[in-house]
């Protein structure tokens, strides 16, 4: 196994750490958006309130590492996504401030920090399948490895379909972590949302899938031979099953973990049909930014997987500690958020 | 319009807002692990505390949403700087999130909502980890910055910087230094934060013996730190400077000739073309002593630099002196408080604690100068003496996209800041929360 392997792998690691635990907070954030009651509100901003940062911190440490890792594929695709970027920046900016000022503002101010919360998940959830989209059905990449592409080319059916798809995922995933974290009716309500999230997320799975057919078929070109993508194929088919089961047997937690394992799968699945590639160009692929054209040195990437060896097992035992202390059903105190 | 000056008016907006906060959570970081340390066995620093730990919660938020723009912007707006360097700079920004972030986010979260949950040793190792997250994080942002303003650790090749000694990119001539220069910039704003909003309330006539106690312990962590500043950690970063970056060394100093027994300038007015300081009193000598150990030593002047390799001489000298002598006003003010407190006649002393007051924003307006200096000074240059900022920026970016989002930012920052101020405010005005036993 090469290091630009190994990274690969780790960027993976980072976007399915991030897709997951800050995925949920994302969902939270689209039902807070639709929920009217004042409890209810209370429910969802303390459900996510000690943990949200920090999972949104997969997000800083996967750019950080696709900067490190695959310098090419950072520069490119983020200044050729610029203004998709620059909206992406404005939702996560209103996000993180929503709760802390929510919570010191008047009573009648706090309505828009309730809409700066919702709409400042809604758009990233909406906007990361959007950007995948277009890294699957490839970009407009020449030769020379710069981007010509607009902003108005990234809005096109295939990428809003599959941007459509990872908004469900995440409301799905989202109503399923509430389960979770709220009693009675506000339960009630959570598996219902979950349950219909369930239905539009097989509809447009489908649908997506069936567009990369058309839009993106070298993806299919190597995978059929291979073995992992058989596990991980069944590997997702029995979680996103499992997941309405869990749901009618109360058994939440494994509908979380099945949930949890449905993007986890995907995730790895179009990093299996995209492999070695990165970024493939819609002009040629030949021209695509790959995982050897667009990588940091081998002494970099070496330099990285120590840092990542050390510092990775650390936060993921720290984050498991700080997850079981603040488990189980949402307990007001005066240092929650109201 | 053109995209270089755009994409360098976007940075210098972004860096610059965000740079307000980060130092505010370093200095309270500490000091509320401090006040929780003392708080085991005096009940007024725990109040004192957790008081804090509310204003570090607000003003963190504002710090990370301001933060993520910066993770990303390299890649948005210097796309070629980011192709050049990225081999080197990107491990530092990545091991920021690994070490530091996680640690500081994850472990606020513990402290400002855990309190109740874990026992009172571990709510008080999470807020000594809050303060250690924050200060690592200070530690790689700095490395990244500093390998920007001397270098180390590669070749060149492949048309990119490519590592060839981890360690010595990381401990390049400048990191250490600066990094403590930094930390104690952010402990003396967090100290001004604590002593103005203390004084505020003692003014105010409210929950006085508790704020007491918090001007007093602010006053000395202060005092402390500005000494700190002014040696070693400053005279330090200045020695350093003279030795790798002679020319910014010129620029800030208003070395425009070379020159024996150089002064410190006390006043001093720049002009450009030809550059030249006006209405100027100096101390001669003193920096050729300072920089070199000798008050007779030569030190080089901008005239001995190629012209397109000079830095913008008015900036870095006005911002530079400026900082300087706000780190002077600082030991004053702290040390006449200091003085008073011994006396105690502080707390009768309305006028020092209205100048304490208004002192807040001081700090940050010191590292805001020292920021312009160090960055401004290191221009022409993006990466000093091997890339030139107007050759970092993104190709496939257009001017009127960078405009968009200047406008864009800075009517959100203007909003941000708007609200953080009056929440603090209410916040402030609300005064401690005299906790109940349950909670200790």
């Amino acid at each position: 196994m090469d290091l630009n392997l190994i990274w690969f792998l780790l960027v993976g690691v980072l976007i399915i750490g991030y897709a997951i635990l800050d995925g949920f907070d994302l969902g939270v954030g689209m039902i807070h958006l639709f929920t009217k009651d004042e409890d209810e509100k209370r429910v969802n901003l303390n459900a996510i309130g000690p943990v949200w940062d920090g999972n949104e911190v997969w997000l800083l440490t996967g750019g950080g590492a696709l900067f490190a890792a695959f310098p090419i594929v950072y520069a490119t695709v983020f200044s050729g996504f610029y203004l998709a970027f620059v909206l992406l920046l404005t939702a996560l900016i209103f996000r993180a401030v929503s709760f802390e000022f929510r919570k010191y503002s008047e009573e009648k101010n706090k309505k828009y920090w309730d809409f700066a919360f919702g709409v400042g998940s809604l758009l990233p959830a909406l906007l990361y399948g959007v950007a995948i989209g277009n890294v699957l059905k490839g970009l407009p990449i020449d030769s020379k490895g710069a981007y010509l592409g607009t902003f108005f080319g990234l809005l096109n059916p295939y990428a809003i379909i599959v941007g459509l798809l990872s908004l469900t995922m995440f409301l799905m995933h989202g109503a399923i972590y509430l389960t979770l974290k709220s009693e009675g009716k506000q339960k009630e309500k959570m598996i219902k949302t979950a349950s219909n999230a369930w239905i539009a997320f097989i509809v447009l799975y489908l649908l997506a899938t069936l567009m990369t057919f058309f839009f993106g078929h070298y993806l299919f070109a190597s995978v059929f031979g291979n073995p992992i993508f058989w596990v991980l194929l069944v590997l997702l088919f029995v979680s996103i099953v499992y997941i309405p089961i869990g749901l009618k047997t109360g058994k939440t937690g494994y509908a979380f973990t099945a949930s949890s394992l449905t993007i986890a799968s995907m995730i790895l699945l179009m990093a299996l049909s995209l492999f070695p590639r990165l970024v493939p160009s819609s002009f040629d692929l030949n021209y695509s930014l790959t995982i050897y054209n667009a990588s940091s040195t081998p002494r970099t990437l070496f330099s990285m997987l120590i840092i990542a060896l050390i510092g990775v097992p650390i936060v993921i035992g720290y984050t498991i500690w700080i997850y079981r202390i603040f488990r189980g059903k949402v307990v007001m105190s005066k240092d929650s958020y109201d | 319009m053109d995209a270089v000056l755009l994409a360098r008016i976007q940075f210098a907006m972004t860096i610059g807002f965000h740079f307000l906060f980060p130092p505010l959570s370093i200095g309270l970081g500490w000091m509320i692990y401090l006040s929780e340390f003392f708080g085991r066995k005096n009940k007024d620093y725990k109040i004192i505390g957790y008081f804090f730990g509310k204003v570090l919660g607000l003003i963190f938020a504002v710090g990370v949403a301001t933060g993520i723009v910066m993770e990303f912007q390299f890649g948005t707006n210097w796309s070629e700087y980011s192709k050049f360097v990225g081999d080197i700079f990107g491990a530092p920004l990545a091991a920021e999130g690994v070490f530091a972030f996680f640690l500081e986010s994850t472990f606020l979260g513990l402290y400002i909502f855990g309190r109740n949950k874990v026992s009172p040793g571990v709510h008080r190792f999470s807020s000594l980890m809050v303060a250690v997250g924050a200060t690592i994080s200070a530690f790689w942002i700095i490395v990244a910055n500093s390998w920007q303003q001397t270098p180390a650790g590669f070749i060149i090749q492949n048309n990119r910087a490519e590592l060839t000694d981890f360690w010595a990119a990381v401990f390049n001539p400048s990191t250490l230094v600066r990094f403590f220069h930094t930390v104690d910039a952010a402990l003396i704003s967090g100290a001004f934060l604590w002593a103005g909003i203390a004084a505020y309330m003692i003014l105010k006539n409210k929950q006085v013996e508790i704020a007491k106690v918090a001007l007093k312990f602010a006053v000395i962590f202060g005092l402390i730190a500005s000494l700190l500043q002014v040696y070693p950690f400053g005279h330090e970063h200045g020695r350093q400077l003279a030795r790798t970056q002679p020319e910014k060394f010129a620029a800030i100093m208003g070395l425009y000739y070379t020159q024996t027994a150089a002064p410190v300038d006390i006043f001093a007015f720049p002009t450009d073309r030809p550059p030249e300081l006006k209405l100027r009193i100096g101390i001669p000598g003193l920096l050729s002593w300072l920089a070199l150990g000798d008050a007779n030593a030569p030190l080089k002047g901008i005239n001995e630099f190629p012209r397109e390799n000079i830095p913008p001489l008015f900036l870095t000298f006005v911002s530079y002196h400026n900082m300087v002598i706000l780190g002077m006003y600082f030991i004053l003010i702290l040390a006449i408080s200091a003085f008073k407190i011994y006396k105690k006649t502080l707390w009768e002393s309305k006028k020092l604690l209205k100048i304490l007051f208004w002192s807040i924003p001081l700090p940050l307006a010191a590292c805001q100068l020292g920021w312009i200096a160090a960055e401004v000074g290191r221009q022409p240059w993006i990466v000093y003496h091997l890339m030139r900022t107007k050759d970092a920026v993104s190709v496939s970016v257009g001017a009127g996209e960078i405009l968009f989002s200047i406008f864009l930012f800075g009517a959100i920052y203007i909003l941000l800041f708007s609200v953080l101020i009056v929440l603090l405010k209410k916040k402030v005005n609300k005064g401690f929360d005299l906790l109940s036993e349950e909670v200790i």
